[in-house]
């Protein structure tokens, strides 16, 4: 059903003008995600892909495709927290999986490696995702054998080979489990990485051993101007180097993990560091993580940090939903739970969305009750004004297999 | 429920074979102290099917008295859970806490004994840490049983153990009283990588199957053996000399002769149909098919052959037999009359969250169009998760008589937002959300950070 429109997103390449539509949803618990809060019964008009109106009893140019909120409750559409969706079909076939850098030996680190080329929109995931209200991932990357893992960025999930959003993002892991990518300590991480920045803005000398690449060092330093990055890091004091490095070198650093940040959420705070973490990370899974705790989310938020979430694996990010009510049901305010799901991302990695105002990307959920419930699903999933078919390979195959008897073998079902 | 065994050893069965030794390493749980408890105003879920709303329950000497409504002798502690719900202990036949425990360092590295595909002489209980702090979140939880098994990387990976979730010094302290143990074994890809990337049998699914089938084949004849040697002793032969014990052979004639319940890793359809073929052909009856991912597609074929499936709500693609995956298989295993549809975690996030995850499975098969009320979706943790470990008799449901394995729920326990307020294990209260001193910490927590605040 999707490729006529697919193949035309390709042909003028631009999916966001192709599938840029008008549509007016009509009568919802609309949860703007902004000061605006919560409207009953709230009409939002979508103009070219893009919401031009929210308030009651709107009204559209004729012929403007409506859909019947019914009085649900409507977000804008949420985010997964990193993934390597649309990279990584199965994440157990090395073929079908690209957000992986392994096995270049000629220079260690590689902060050039960028994951988005290989975005692949036909991935059976994602709209195995949108289906459940997600709108745009976080494209990760990671190395095997480097703690700088790469470059990713956002993308919307919307089809199109070209929705990409904000600018890219850097990754960097920190702790006890990259011990073996840089000298087995993570004191070694912190030499390293110095001497990468040092790199990064002096070359070295003829027959010095160098860490990186010329388009490595001209990556890097391009970080140092303000860009994101992003760094895997879990352990109290892991994570207060990595607020010092970040500031002295330049970077807008985003925690992502952060299993012990509720100990230094006063520091995150006032370095205005955002952490993107799993709520459901409550075990000492590791000596970087024996702080992990169910309310870091709670506490977090309650020192002034930003909170998103992330940590579910590429096929089931689906999950952060769940992760978010899990938040709120230990002690995060629901808003912020929410929050957590689409404007702190959003705005994090430079997309527009994440609320529901005028201006803002026509990205919105009609569910079927609170969307942070695990019983509540998307009843609707509106992408850029484009009301989604709420099809994926798993409904398609849930529909084969649902009739108790065929007379054909389910082969000849094509539901 | 077992299948008619060897046709050829008769009445031999009767008295017979292998090793006729007390089962060692035995229990020494004890059911801790307990007072008598009602529980009342409650929207009580009995675990077998029937909601009972406003309703009590009272437990005394750790079993259930009566639930519903029934005399309240003087002295009994009166909890009054009005607006909150309550339902068996949760059961997670498909746990590794202990064996994979937290911290997850390479010492701990004690699931999966990697070094034959098949290794039915170990037992996973003597790879449990007693210590590990995923007890004591899945207790939060409403775990109060679970089955920790070995992993998948064998055809016959050893026995698995059902224990109470008690902490103890030692495993044994734990060990479900008088539970049959689980056989671990595994489909698929796993062993098939793991030994076919060492360049040794298996390396692909036929060589899984041949493998399989030489192993039952040598522990019918090691029962014959045992069997013959038996009856020579019946007769007076005082010169009958035993045969040789083999642990291995040992596990799987206890298969054979329905004391160990197999536990079997598979998640294709067609592979699952193989197995049920090749149960068929030595006599023994599967008992629970895990993960299973492509049940949905031979569930009526389940349902006849009385097998459980033991599934994750939306797990799916990590690997290539996992591609198949829907959120609406466990409601689909539900379906048929004798269905046996279990949630299982193999997770030690997901045991401390089970109502959680048969929540999802359960709005997945009501958005299909199937009635499954919360009375029926509970089962999926409890009473169906009791038969498949072979102690349904003892827990599970909240029937007179049984253990006092109870969980107080804050509200309906189908929801993100509700908690376990307390957990009872054989009466006694051994958790409780409001009260610090009940609640566990492990020694390895003692003065670490998280403990510390």
């Amino acid at each position: 059903m999707r490729s006529p429109l697919l193949l035309a997103a390709a042909l003028c390449l631009s999916v966001n003008a192709a599938s840029a539509q008008n549509l007016l949803i009509r009568g919802g618990e609309v949860h703007t995600g902004t000061d605006a809060g919560v409207l009953d019964n709230a009409d939002i008009l979508i103009e070219d892909g893009t919401i031009s109106a929210i308030g009651t009893n709107l009204t559209a140019p004729s012929g403007t495709e409506t859909l019947n909120a019914g009085g649900k409750p409507v977000t804008a559409a949420l985010f997964t927290g990193v993934s390597a969706i649309g990279l990584a079909e199965v994440e157990a076939e090395s073929d079908s999986v690209d957000n992986r850098l392994a096995d270049l030996h000629d220079t260690p680190m590689r902060p050039e490696f960028d994951v988005t080329p290989a975005y692949n929109p036909h991935s059976t995931v994602v709209p195995v995702t949108r289906v459940e209200g997600f709108g745009f991932t976080l494209l990760g990357a990671s190395a095997s054998d480097s703690i700088i893992a790469g470059q990713g960025q956002l993308v919307r999930l919307d089809g199109g080979y070209t929705s990409f959003a904000g600018d890219k993002v850097l990754f960097i892991t920190i702790g006890g489990g990259s011990a073996d990518k840089a000298g087995t300590s993570r004191a070694a991480q912190w030499m390293v990485l110095e001497q990468a920045m040092a790199e990064a803005k002096r070359p070295s000398r003829q027959g010095e051993p160098a860490l990186l690449t010329r388009l490595g060092r001209e990556t890097l330093k391009a970080y140092t101007r303000d860009g994101t990055v992003v760094f895997a890091v879990d352990r109290a004091s892991d994570i207060l180097q990595t607020l010092d490095f970040a500031q002295r070198h330049g970077f807008s650093a985003v925690v992502a993990g952060g299993a012990e940040a509720w100990v230094v959420a006063g520091a995150l705070a006032k370095a205005n560091v955002p952490v993107l973490l799993d709520p459901l990370a409550n075990l000492p899974n590791s000596f970087d993580s024996v702080g992990s705790r169910l309310d870091n989310a709670a506490l977090l938020h309650a020192a002034g940090v930003d909170v998103g979430f992330s940590g579910a694996e590429t096929h089931n990010t689906r999950k952060n939903r769940q992760m978010a009510g899990n938040a709120v049901a230990n002690g995060l305010p629901w808003e912020a739970g929410l929050a957590g799901l689409t404007s702190v991302p959003a705005r994090l990695f430079g997309m527009s969305g994440g609320e529901l105002s005028a201006g803002m990307a026509g990205d919105v959920v009609i569910w079927s009750g609170d969307p942070l419930e695990v019983t509540s699903a998307a009843d609707a999933v509106v992408l850029s004004g484009k009301v989604d078919s709420m099809t994926s390979r798993q409904t398609r195959l849930r529909d084969r297999y649902l009739p108790r008897q065929s007379d054909l073998p389910r082969a000849y079902i094509k539901p | 429920m077992i299948k008619p065994l060897l046709r050829l050893v008769g009445a031999a069965l009767a008295f017979c074979c292998t090793p006729a030794l007390a089962q060692p390493f035995p229990s020494t749980y004890q059911p801790l102290p307990s007072e008598p408890t009602l529980i009342s105003n409650a929207t009580i879920l009995t675990g077998d099917g029937q909601r009972l709303n406003d309703a009590s329950l009272l437990m005394r000497d750790g079993k259930i008295v009566w639930v519903g409504s029934g005399e309240t002798p003087a002295g009994t502690t009166v909890i009054d859970a009005e607006g909150r719900w309550v339902t068996p202990g949760i059961i997670d036949v498909h746990s590794h806490l202990g064996v994979y425990p937290s911290p997850g360092v390479s010492a701990h590295d004690d699931g999966n004994e990697m070094t034959s595909p098949v290794t039915a002489d170990n037992w996973a209980e003597h790879s449990v840490w007693p210590q590990d702090p995923g007890f004591s979140r899945a207790l939060a939880g409403g775990i109060t049983a679970m089955q920790v098994l070995p992993g998948s990387a064998n055809l016959f990976g050893g026995r698995g153990v059902t224990l109470k979730n008690v902490y103890a010094t030692s495993y044994q302290g734990m060990k479900f009283p008088d539970a049959p143990h689980g056989l671990k074994m595994a489909c698929g890809e796993n062993p098939k990588r793991v030994y076919g990337s060492r360049n040794q049998a298996p390396s692909t699914r036929m060589g899984n199957v041949a493998r399989y089938r030489a192993e039952w084949a040598a522990a019918q004849s090691y029962m014959r053996d045992w069997e013959i040697y038996d009856i020579k002793v019946s007769e007076g032969d005082k010169k009958a000399k035993p045969p040789k014990r083999d642990l291995k052979l040992e596990t799987l004639a206890d298969v054979l002769k329905g004391e160990v319940i197999v536990h079997m890793h598979c998640y294709r359809a067609d592979e699952m149909l193989t197995v049920l073929d090749m149960a068929e052909e030595f006599g023994y009856q599967v008992g629970t098919f895990h993960h299973g991912v492509e049940t949905y597609k031979i569930a009526d074929e389940l349902a006849e052959a009385g097998v459980c499936g033991a599934l994750w709500a939306d797990w799916w693609g990590f690997k290539m037999e996992a591609y198949d995956g829907i959120q609406e298989n466990i409601a689909i295993v539900d379906r048929p009359e004798n269905g046996c549809a279990i949630v299982h975690s193999d997770s030690e996030e997901g045991i401390q969250r089970l109502n959680q995850e048969a929540a999802k499975a359960m709005i997945r098969g009501q958005r299909a169009g199937m009635d499954i009320p919360e009375e029926r979706a509970i089962r999926w943790i409890t009473e169906n998760a009791a038969k498949s470990l072979g102690i349904a008799d003892q827990t599970g449901t909240l029937s007179p008589g049984k253990m006092a394995d109870v969980v107080l729920w804050s509200d309906n326990p189908f929801s993100v937002y509700s908690k376990a307020d307390k957990v009872f294990i054989d009466g006694a209260l051994l958790y409780d959300r409001a009260d610090p001193a009940l609640q566990p910490v492990s020694d390895f927590e003692l003065g670490q950070l998280q403990e510390a605040q």
